[in-house]
């Protein structure tokens, strides 16, 4: 059965998802990143959303005017950007907001697992290179804020509906699914290295 | 035709095809990614796949670009010194890229370097980036159209060599690359590697190799054997689609190789993602065409 998370997202929804494991959203998620985090933490400028339970999405989508009527946006296009980019911010960006859902693409490190940690949230991967898929679970774009930062860092606000799937890399227990594989993954280079080596004496 | 409808012609059928190559991968893709698809073992792989496998059904049928990233344009250019538009290619192939970008759509991705503004047509200085190919007594004209995305072009890495490193040396930068790079540029992946003497022609060669179809291999025994043995060695890593773990991790290397000076090997690794949006199109004199990657396409 799928595992669905409805917004406002409480700290016991959260309380059984482990990393690894494929989830989906029902309710609202908005695009958030590199510039709207800067303002909130550096600048100290309010969230113009309330995100309090809510979802964040690292993306910068493609947007369309919806043809023949005032100010309604159509989703054509929305695909995860690298999440690493928000990890000098998220720590203070969980803990302000009161976020529960981080979605975007790749690995966060330490300072995002204290915040997921400390303050129950989670960071979900959604798969990269997909941006037809996840465009066509948004139901409705309810209203964008910071309309001044351009089409990619303008808060999005989305309706959406079965919004995944999401693979869960930091739990709300600061458990990071890329760090323990990377840990993993070079131990397996090391080995295939010792069997390439003796296979690629070429010159003699 | 007169010589200026002929070149609007030329202009549009390119311009329609750089859309295309962003809504479809190229055959030999597809094939390769439902054949990882149908071997992967463990179950959220196979998921990240058939979600994949989803999507580029959902930008066929939507007609959108597969993914967000349209990257920045880049062509292989093979022209006959008989082809009767030769002398207007260049300028043809920048206002193919124009037409393409408010057309297709695709996202705006060429940013001029130091005034740092993105021009908003994905024309600009040298872009699209094009590399020449002369091919005496010819009258066609052989295009490889490539979208070169953010996050696949981020690992892009060289390293000149000395002698005494070898091959090891060269093999170790490839796999050194997949896990710390590799794994964020959206596995699995088409692993493009150049071996030579300088650092620019590794890199050119590396890029060359990803013009490839997936599953070819190089002319050279020793070489197609390296291929092999390369993606066995990177597939026992076991990336899996998205770096979140799998079966394997690769579409496949693929080496282009070159003479080099005694002193010195240089090689250079350039990577392409799962969506990689590779296309290759030939147009005779009458401007006739057909797709090698696309096959029975209609512009
Ligand atoms: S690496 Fe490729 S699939 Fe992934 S987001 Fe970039 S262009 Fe898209």
């Amino acid at each position: 059965m799928k595992k669905i998370l409805t917004t406002p997202i409480s700290d016991e929804d959260l309380k059984d998802i482990k990393i690894g494991d494929v989830i989906y959203l029902n309710g609202h998620i908005v695009t958030c990143r590199d510039v709207a985090h800067r303002r909130l933490i550096e600048l100290n400028r309010e969230l113009p959303v309330d995100i309090k339970g809510g979802a964040i999405f690292h993306a910068g989508p493609i947007v369309r005017k919806v043809e023949g009527e005032e100010d309604k946006f159509e989703m054509v296009s929305i695909g995860p950007t690298t999440s690493m980019r928000m990890e000098k911010f998220e720590k203070e960006f969980i803990e302000q907001t009161g976020v529960k859902l981080i979605v975007g693409k790749g690995g966060m490190g330490a300072n995002t697992e204290a915040g997921c940690k400390e303050n129950k949230a989670i960071h979900c991967v959604f798969p990269a290179g997909c941006a037809v898929l996840a465009a066509t679970c948004v139901e409705e774009i309810e209203d964008a804020q910071w309309r001044d930062l351009g089409m990619p860092e303008t808060l999005w606000v989305c309706r959406v509906k079965e919004f995944g799937p999401l693979i869960v890399s930091i739990d709300a227990e600061g458990n990071n699914i890329f760090e323990q594989n990377k840990v993993e993954f070079n131990k397996r280079k090391d080995a295939a290295l010792e069997g390439l080596y003796p296979k690629v004496k070429y010159i003699k | 035709m007169e010589n200026k409808d002929a070149l609007d012609l030329l202009t549009g059928q390119i311009a329609k095809f750089v859309g295309l190559v962003g809504k479809r991968l190229p055959d030999d893709v597809t094939a390769k990614l439902k054949e990882l698809s149908e071997g992967e073992e463990m179950p959220m792989a196979k998921m990240i796949y058939e979600s994949m496998e989803k999507n580029q059904r959902a930008a066929e049928e939507l007609n959108r670009p597969s993914c967000q990233d349209t990257g920045l344009i880049q062509m292989f250019v093979r022209v006959g010194t008989k082809f009767p538009y030769i002398d207007s290619l260049k300028p043809v192939l920048k206002d193919a890229v124009f037409i393409a970008t408010k057309e297709a759509p695709l996202r705006h991705n060429t940013v001029e370097t130091f005034d740092e503004v993105n021009t908003g047509t994905n024309v600009g200085t040298d872009s699209p980036w094009l590399y020449w190919d002369i091919i005496p007594n010819s009258d066609k004209l052989e295009l490889d159209v490539y979208m070169a995305g953010g996050g696949c072009s981020l690992p892009g890495q060289g390293k000149t060599l000395m002698p005494g490193e070898g091959y090891e040396g060269v093999v170790k930068v490839v796999l050194d690359l997949m896990t710390s790079y590799g794994l964020n540029a959206c596995p699995p992946l088409l692993v493009g590697v150049g071996i030579g003497t300088s650092i620019d022609s590794a890199a050119f060669m590396a890029k060359k190799a990803l013009m490839r179809p997936v599953g070819s291999h190089n002319s050279n025994p020793k070489a197609a054997d390296l291929e092999d043995e390369l993606t066995k060695a990177i597939d026992s890593i076991g990336l899996g689609p998205q770096g979140l773990r799998g079966t394997k991790s690769v579409m496949g290397v693929n080496i282009v190789n070159s003479a080099r000076h005694p002193s010195v090997i240089s090689c250079a690794v350039n990577i392409g993602c799962w969506s990689h949006r590779r296309g290759t199109i030939t147009f005779n004199s009458d401007l006739s065409y057909e797709s090698s990657t696309h096959k029975g396409v209609e512009l």
